[in-house]
Order: C-alpha cells, then structure tokens, then sequence
C-alpha cells in the first residue's frame, strides 16, 4: 500500500468515528495547551525578575554599610561594636580602583517639594552626576552636572509642579534648601517596586546636608566588565576593610550573583511545571491507547476482512499507526494554539509579565504529543495487525 | 504426481482441528483434493461437515494443522506472511455469504480496496472500478454505502471487489445462502460468468439445485471428501 493511500484510509476511518476522534484530539490537545502556557507563564515570570534587575545598571556592585553574615547577625554588633558609616571619602576611594568604569555614592530620604505654592512629600535620591548612567535613567530634558543646588524631577513631579513643561530653571524648595530646576527624567517607570517617576535627585552633599548626616546609604559601582565584577568586589572589600582601621564591617553584593539565583529557581519552577503539564500530556496518551484498543476492538470485522482481501500485517499495523499519528497531529496543532492563545490573555491580563512561551516548550509539547500518541498507537497496532482474518471476520 | 501440470491446487492429508473444550474437532480429517484451472466445482454436505474449513484452507484464511497444500506447485506453508497476504490479494479471490463490505466505504471504495492495497495509482484505480461496477450493473450505485444497497446489490459488489484483481481462482462460501431466489439467481450469472471466462470457481453451498450447476461435485461428511463427480 502507498504511503499516501494509507494516510487517506487513515484519515477517512477518523472521520467516522467524529466524535470519539474529537475527544482525543481534545485531551491531546488540553495537555500541549497546558505545555505552552504553564511553561510561558514560568517563563515570562523569570523574564521579568531578570528584567527587572537589568534595569536596575548593567555590571553593578552595591556597598552596603553593615556586615551581613550568613552565620548570622552583624560581628560588629556581636561584638559591642557599631558598624563604621560609609562616607563619601569611602566613594572616592573606590572611584579609584581599577575596573571601576564608574561609581555613585547615594543618599536616600523623604522630603518636602514646594513650589509656586504647591506642596508634596517626595523621595530624595541624593548623587552625583554618575547616578544617573550607572541605574539606567536618562533625562529628557535639561542635564544633572550634581553641582550645588541642582535638582532633577521625576518625570511625574515634574508635570505636577509645572504641568506647562516649563520645569527646567524654575526654583523650587526641598525641605528648608532651595535648588533650581536642571532637568527632568524620562519615563522610567516602575524598577524593583521603585517607581523612579515620583523621585528627584540631588547632588549627594546637598542631600547629606538637608538630612544632616555624613554618611551614605549605598555606594554603586559599575564595573568595567562582566568579568571584572568579582576582582572589583573583591579589591572594594580589601580597599574599605583597610579604611575601616581592618574591620570588614561593608557588604557587597552583586547584580550579577542574586540574578543569578533567582534564574536558578524561577527556571527549575518552569521546569516543574513543564514536568507537571507533561503528565498530562501522558495521560492523554493513555487515552490514546484505550481509544485506539477499543477501535481495534470494534473493527475486527474490518481488520479480518482487509486481511482477508490481502493486506499484509505491516499495512494493518502502518493504518492503525496513522490513525494516532492523525489523532496527536491534530492535539499537537490544536493544543499548540490554545497554548498561543492562553499566553496571549496572560499578557493582556497582566501586561507587566512577559509571558511568551519558549520555542522549546512549545516544540516539546508537540513533540511528546507526536510521541506518547504514536507509543500509545504501537501496542494497538500490533495487535490489530496479528488478528487472525478468520476469527477477526467471525468477529470473535 | 507430476506437479503443477496435475492440478493449479494441491491439497495432500490436509487436516484441521480444533478444540472445544475437553473435545477435539476434527473440521478437517484427511482432505486430498486436486483443482485444475478453470475448472467450476461445487462442495456440498450437512451442516459442520468441515465446507466452510476448507474454503479458509484454500483461501489462506487458515492454517491446517497437517498436509501440504500446492498452489501451482509451491507449498503455501513456506511463504511468508507479506507473500501470503500477495497470495490472497492478487490470485484468490473469497467471496462470504454476509458480503463482508465495510460500512463506512461505498460501493466504489470497497471495490477499489484490493487496488489501494496492491498500490495501484488512483487514475487506474478508478478506470477498473468503474468498469467492474457497469460490468455487475451497478454504475449508478457506486457512490451508495452498503447499507443503501439490497442483499443482492451488495453480494454483487463483494464479487467485483474478490475479482478486480482478476484472480484465477474465486471462492465462495454460501454466497446465495443471505438472498432470495431471484437475487441468489443473479449472482450465480455472475459468478458463472467469470467462470467461463477462465475463472476457477469453487463455491459451497446448500443449495442442492446451485450444487448441481457445477460441472465437478464435491460431497463432505465429518471432515472427509465422501464424493466426488464430474
Ligand atoms: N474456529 C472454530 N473453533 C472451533 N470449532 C470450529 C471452528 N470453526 C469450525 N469449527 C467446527 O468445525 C466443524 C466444521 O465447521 P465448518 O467448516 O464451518 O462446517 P460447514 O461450513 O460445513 O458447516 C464444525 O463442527 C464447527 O463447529
Ligand atoms: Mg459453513
């Protein structure tokens, strides 16, 4: 028999039996959706932690004052000790290590914005003209130099206190000091819970003084390459355990390590889904081979008959092997575009979730489809094709 | 015995058995039979008398148990399974007497199955089923489904679907035993007809006046070829 002509005897016995065919297709189906959209859902939400921290700076080392230990608790205070402050001098320091491309100290507090008779609590990111490269903001109008009495608006802030877009050079008053406008960020919009639109920005020593303290809250540094950010972390601790009289009493920590982590985790929680929705996808395969037994089952007659009329077994067996290659074609598609289909209402019901499915996901999902439709087929198969033609036309 | 020039088929001590219960059935109990080509024979005898055992012997249906059986001169026992199956489908022909159609196919596609199965084009396929569906009559059947067609119909449909490969021998098992008279008449022609043009026809029956058409006469009992006329 030509493959051709086995494909339409397999496809028109299919037909027949609509409905039976229907409800494979629909179970095959069901799985591979499942597949698809778990694995998009998985995979969107590793997306987005990775983006996030993206968007945070490329290469970035953090200072931390404090020593976090993993045994737990900070030495110093074990000790009776208070952790030394970081200071900007400590920034300036770092500044100069090699592999260092660039570094931001950073102050953060809560202040009172007032202009032309406006009034709103805002929060002050206080830095220096590196501040904004190195945490990915730009500026859409003006230029942040952090020389004394600069102020940047968040792009928000800025059109609450100047909805005409005249911000840039207008004064304003922050807490009992008075800046001048030099320019306005971009939209950035939300980054690690922060929403960067609702900010301003100030050279650090104007934020050291309204908040009359001399220390820092973080010390950024971007390295000059991937490969650079362990030997820039490494050199930082020895720089400010030498500053700080021997005491190892900073953290640092890197994009790099605690992205790392949670692509570790968020990609073995796609995998277990995957693995989950796969089940399924063998059950439906189980399905698959009752049907197909209860086919050989209810066409005995046929198979006597085709056999009577000299097909050999191999064609019998290849009929009923097409018939589930059909059947999980047929679930794989389908399945695939529900799949398609379920991915697209996660994104438009959660748009901040990148949840496309990965080509792999969707190419295993069909192909276990393929296969588990095609194993579950072999056993049918072949014992259709060892009917007996006198038996199976007796229908015995 | 000199091979196949003594007869197209060649049964020799074939013997069939089965087993019912505790109880052993002998079908078949010793059948020496020799066929030549062309010949028309009829095999008749009670009820059980093994008639239908030895249509499947013959037709490859089934496998005797012991005894050689000789299609021009080769032991059919030797070949194997795709070769058999190449046996029933281009040089045997059976025809039943519930037809055997499949349900889902009209009467074209039943006709057309030997010829999918031996990998024939679908252009030739249906040049030869459409002129074996005028030559039984049945032109403006052919798109009917079998259960659209009267017995008689559908005995017809069977034959052309058993011939359309123009095997040299055609067996039938009862093939008028499910129609009335008249109908059962007309598929006898048909059969006949085949027959006269070069055909083996070998066909059981209870019909002791069909029985007598046939030139050879072929009488069982138990299992046993008890007689045997020309
Ligand atoms: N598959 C089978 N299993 C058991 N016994 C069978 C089987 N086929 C035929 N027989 C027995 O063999 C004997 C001959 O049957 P069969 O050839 O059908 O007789 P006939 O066609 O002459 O009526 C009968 O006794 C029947 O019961
Ligand atoms: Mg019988």
């Amino acid at each position: 028999m030509k493959l051709r002509d086995t494909l339409a005897l397999s496809l028109a016995s299919i037909a027949s039996t609509r409905t039976r065919s229907l409800l494979i297709v629909l179970a095959m189906a069901l799985g591979v959706g499942a597949v698809v959209v778990l694995t998009a859902l998985g995979e969107g939400a590793r997306r987005y932690v990775v983006d996030q921290f993206a968007s945070l700076g490329t290469n970035l080392v953090i200072v931390l004052p404090g020593r976090a230990e993993t045994s737990g608790g900070l030495v110093g205070a074990a000790l009776g000790q208070t952790p030394r402050d970081l200071t900007l001098d400590d920034a300036h320091a770092i500044g100069q290590l090699p592999g260092v491309r660039r570094h931001a100290p950073l102050n953060v507090g809560a202040a009172e914005l007032a202009s032309g008779g406006r009034l709103r609590e805002v929060t002050v990111l206080g830095g220096n003209a590196e501040l904004l490269p190195i945490r990915h903001m730009s500026l859409s109008r003006g230029r942040f130099t952090a020389g004394s009495g600069q102020i940047v608006l968040g792009r928000v802030i800025a059109q609450e206190f100047f909805p005409d877009g005249s911000a840039v050079g207008q004064r304003v008053r922050l807490g009992d000091r008075r800046f001048r406008v030099s320019g306005v960020l971009s939209e950035q919009g939300e980054s690690m819970g922060f929403n960067t639109d609702e900010v301003v920005i100030v050279p650090v020593e104007d934020a050291q003084a309204l908040f009359n303290t001399e220390t820092l809250f973080r010390i950024l540094i971007e390295a000059d390459s991937r490969a650079a950010i362990e030997p820039v972390k490494r050199a930082t601790i020895r720089l400010l355990t030498l500053r700080h009289d021997g005491e190892e009493d900073v953290t640092v920590i890197t994009q790099d390590a605690v992205l790392a982590t949670f692509d570790r985790i968020l990609g073995a929680l796609t995998l277990a889904v995957a693995g989950i929705a796969a089940i399924s996808l063998a059950v439906a395969g189980i399905l698959v081979m009752n049907v197909m037994l209860v086919a050989v089952a209810q066409r005995t007659a046929e198979i006597g008959l085709l056999k009577a009329i000299g097909a050999p077994s191999a064609d019998v067996r290849r009929l009923f092997f097409a018939e589930a290659l059909w059947l999980s074609l047929a679930g794989g598609a389908l399945g695939f575009a529900i799949g398609q289909l379920g991915s697209w209402g996660l994104r438009l019901a959660y748009p901040a979730l990148p949840a496309w499915p990965p080509v792999w996901a969707s190419a295993a999902g069909i192909a276990t489809a393929l296969v588990t439709g095609v194993l579950a087929s072999l056993g049918p198969a072949a014992r259709a094709a060892r009917l007996d033609p006198v038996r199976a036309l007796s229908g015995k | 015995m000199t091979g196949a020039a003594a007869g197209m088929i060649r049964l020799e001590g074939i013997a069939r058995h089965f087993r019912m219960g505790d109880q052993e059935v002998r079908a078949l109990d010793g059948v020496d039979l020799a066929i030549d080509a062309g010949e028309y024979v009829s095999i008749m005898g009670p009820s059980g008398s093994g008639k239908s055992t030895l249509l499947n012997v013959l037709g490859l249906l089934d496998r005797p148990d012991a005894g050689r059986y000789l299609l021009d001169g080769a032991d059919v026992a030797a070949l194997s399974e795709p070769a058999q199956a190449q046996v029933r489908r281009t040089r045997i022909g059976f025809v039943f007497q519930s037809f055997h159609l499949v349900a889902r196919l009209t009467a074209f596609e039943n006709i057309e199955l030997p010829l999918v199965l031996e990998g024939i084009a679908p252009a030739e396929r249906r040049r030869r089923v459409e002129a074996a569906l005028g030559a039984i009559g049945l032109a403006e059947r052919a798109h009917h489904t079998p259960n659209e067609l009267s017995g008689g119909q559908r005995q017809r449909v069977a034959i052309a679907r058993a011939t359309i490969l123009q095997p040299a021998v055609l067996l039938a098992d009862e093939p008028t035993g499910n129609l009335d008279h008249r109908t059962g008449a007309e598929v006898v022609a048909v059969l006949e007809d085949l027959q006269r043009r070069g055909t083996t026809l070998i066909v059981v029956t209870h019909d002791r006046e069909l029985g007598a058409r046939a030139q050879r006469r072929i009488a069982m009992r138990d299992g046993r070829v008890v007689g045997d006329e020309r």
